[in-house]
């Protein structure tokens, strides 16, 4: 993985991202190490992500790496119209690896062939965001213990959440049964179906998220949008029926836990916070391990 | 009368030296005449359609005197006329002929069909794979949506 790109899921075999899940066990154990302290890693926001940014250089500042660059393109070189290909040229002289994330779709895989050091995409527009789908999968094994033959229910947008496409992807290497919970209007698209058709796998469809309650291993909450809703009336309609709170967890396994890519806003209740099913404050911090051992393996000092 | 009539169509049909597109779907004739900009040709064309043929029914033609083209004007040829043959002729004589071939990577030309593509706000040559040669889809290199056969628009 040394000085390669990572701007798709794709862009990795199992076997690599099996290696950087293993690798970000052993930062949780010891997150603090001096391993990047020639490094310089630079963050280019074009578009504003205060998490995705924060956990990125906490991970590069906890293994010792300078960190420079920009959280929101209006106070940079941008503004005055520099394109996308100078920017990336530029500060590919100042640092050793580049963490962007850009409002456009593309713009992540085009920066890594212009660039003369590797490229981390956290996030282009509605395309790709690999690192959550890592930080995803990383959080999966940690609370299952293994990745292989879990129910995995996805609940939610799952036709505009770009998450959900990539870790659907994903967890097709592992024998995955998938339970995909959504208003008819927000249904998974028929693409990533495909997937998980042609790799012998089964999904379920269903609009009632009770159904799967006792099934999953794994809850995938998504926040539903309004404006995904072309009429005001369906979104009125559906807006309440994807809400989890901590009575409907009666009856579900005790293995089971609860992920989202947060933020939230009133899908899952605060009540479900205290319970032992929730997992997704904690699924935040893996994000950093998991962008530890990315760093420290493109950087090849692990 | 006759007779001249009939030298009148020879003069139409044949060219000494160029290139005759011939086998185009008959609906895609004037796409294909604006995308090779044949508007703007000041040699001799000669734009046929609703012509008899054995194999389709019905046919565009399009010949062109003194004109040859790029492997690039075959490649659009081949996403919108996939059954066009391209005639080069030398003296009144079929030097060459070949069917059009949809290639595995398109590179230029194509515009990506997401609006919010880096391609479509930057000036980047648009780059795709050919996923689907017969029902045509390309996949776009960097947002990775697909571009179809009826949303696609070459420059």
């Amino acid at each position: 993985m040394k000085n390669r790109s990572l701007v798709s899921i794709n862009d990795y075999t199992k076997e690599e991202y099996l290696k950087i899940l293993d690798l970000a066990e052993e930062f949780e154990k010891q997150p603090k190490q001096n391993l990047l302290e020639k490094y310089v890693v630079a963050t280019l926001f074009f578009e504003p992500s205060t998490r995705t940014r924060l956990s990125f250089e906490s991970a590069a500042s906890q293994l010792g790496a300078k960190v420079i660059g920009f959280s929101d393109a209006t106070n940079s070189s941008v503004s005055k119209g520099e394109s996308l290909k100078d920017t990336i040229m530029t500060v590919a002289n100042y640092s050793d690896i580049i963490v962007m994330r850009h409002p456009r779709e593309g713009s992540a895989r085009f920066a890594s062939e212009v660039s003369k050091v590797p490229i981390i995409n956290a996030g282009d527009g509605g395309n790709q965001h690999p690192t959550q789908c890592l930080l995803d999968m990383y959080s999966i094994r940690k609370t299952q213990g293994n990745l292989d033959n879990l129910n995995v229910a996805f609940v939610g947008d799952l036709k505009y959440g770009r998450t959900v496409h990539s870790l659907v992807m994903a967890m097709c290497n592992f024998q995955t049964t998938f339970h995909l919970v959504s208003p008819i209007e927000l249904k998974l698209p028929s693409y990533v179906k495909m997937h998980i058709k042609n790799n012998n796998l089964n999904y379920f469809q269903y609009t009632d998220l009770m159904d799967v309650m006792e099934t999953a291993d794994i809850i995938y909450m998504t926040r539903i949008q309004r404006e995904r809703f072309s009429d005001p009336i369906e979104y009125e309609k559906v807006k309440n029926a994807y809400i989890l709170s901590a009575d409907m967890l009666t009856n579900c396994k005790p293995n089971m836990r609860i992920l989202h890519p947060l933020p939230r806003v009133n899908e899952i209740t605060v009540d479900v916070d205290s319970t032992n099913q929730a997992y997704y404050f904690k699924q935040a911090l893996n994000g950093v391990y998991v962008r530890q051992a990315l760093l420290a393996s493109i950087l090849g000092v692990k | 009368m006759e007779n001249t009539n009939i030298r009148k169509e020879l003069v139409v049909s044949a060219i000494e030296n160029g290139t005759v597109i011939d086998h185009i779907p008959t609906k895609s004739v004037f796409r294909v005449v604006k995308m090779l900009n044949l508007e703007l040709c000041d040699e001799k064309v000669t734009i046929g359609y609703n012509l008899e043929s054995k194999k389709y029914g019905k046919k565009g033609i399009i010949k062109v005197s003194d004109h040859y083209f790029k492997d690039i004007d075959a490649n659009k040829i081949s996403l919108v006329a996939p059954s066009a043959t391209l005639i080069t002729i030398k003296n009144f004589q079929v030097v060459s002929k070949r069917q059009v071939e949809i290639p595995d990577n398109i590179e230029q030309f194509v515009k990506c069909v997401n609006p919010n593509c880096i391609t479509n706000h930057q000036q980047i040559t648009t780059k795709f794979q050919v996923i689907d040669k017969l029902d045509l889809k390309l996949q776009c290199k960097y947002c990775e949506k697909i571009t179809g056969k009826n949303n696609i628009e070459i420059n």
